[in-house]
């Protein structure tokens, strides 16, 4: 296993999470899509930590563990959004939810 | 390189975490994406084994699965209805995304491939120490005491935020 194994695991599992951004239209799935993107960043983190620095230095690692932290408030601030959201619209799908739009 | 066991394994991992991750984006069943995101958590984490990162791969497991994938399961059931579980895709936002993430994924690829310094940089197989003394020394020493903190400070906040926002209004 080489570093250019992990780095194309976590380019494509960044792109389909783009992909999952761009067409899903509920905001659930769209939550989805951005948990895929924020595993491949710490699966990248770990794998330049393991790899490019030496073995001992585990600093790459402590940055993953950081960004776990940051998904789970992220997810937990977005759940209650869409929560809001729904209690105010009675749907999630993000282009009903139109009062800005000119 | 040979095929032993350990690269059989390796590449099952990588399998599993890829298809699911395609089954996430592509199933219409919202529920099922989220079993499917499920397994897609469990590959990531076995890739941290792989990484020899075992308190990184058991915070994955803890956290991802045992937290935020239910928090998403417990958002499918406050919001989506028998008509929400199915999710809506117009075929012209499909192509035009399908489009741009595989321009992304070449260029990536492209990069990947020809970026001189990331080649020939193998796992040798030797076996690292355990990792969860290491870490919980920077982040309680001098390294990554702060940061730390910040985080603590920022779940509080993410706590707070989240219970204001999605509480029932209070009329008066």
């Amino acid at each position: 296993m080489s570093l250019q194994h992990y780095l194309v695991i976590s380019s494509i599992l960044f792109t389909l999470g783009i992909f999952a951004v761009l067409t899903r239209r509920n905001a659930i799935s769209i939550l989805m899509g951005i948990e895929l993107i924020l595993n491949s960043c710490n699966l990248n983190f770990a794998a330049f930590s393991r790899f490019v620095t030496p073995p001992e230095n585990i600093d790459g690692q402590i940055i993953a563990i950081f960004g776990i932290v940051l998904a789970a408030a992220e997810a937990a601030v977005f759940l209650a959004i869409i929560l809001a959201i729904y209690r105010e619209f009675g749907s999630i799908r993000p282009d009903e939810v139109d009062t800005l739009k000119g | 390189m040979e095929f032993t066991l350990k690269t059989f394994i390796f590449y099952g991992f990588a399998l599993i975490t890829i298809a699911s991750a395609f089954a996430v984006v592509t199933v219409r069943n919202i529920v099922h994406a989220a079993f499917a995101l499920m397994v897609t958590l469990f590959g990531v984490a076995g890739l941290y084994v792989f990484l020899q990162a075992d308190f990184l791969a058991a915070t994955q497991v803890i956290v991802y699965v045992g937290g935020i994938l239910v928090l998403i399961l417990f958002g499918v059931m406050m919001t989506s209805g028998r008509l929400e579980m199915r999710i809506h895709i117009e075929r012209g936002q499909l192509l035009l995304g399908g489009g741009i993430s595989l321009a992304l994924l070449m260029l990536l690829l492209t990069v990947i491939a020809n970026t001189p310094g990331w080649k020939n940089l193998t796992d040798d197989g030797t076996p690292l120490p355990p990792t969860t003394e290491s870490i919980g020394n920077l982040i309680l020493g001098e390294k990554f005491l702060l940061p730390f903190e910040v985080v603590s400070v920022l779940l509080l906040v993410a706590l707070i935020g989240a219970a204001l926002i999605s509480r029932k209004e209070v009329r008066d």
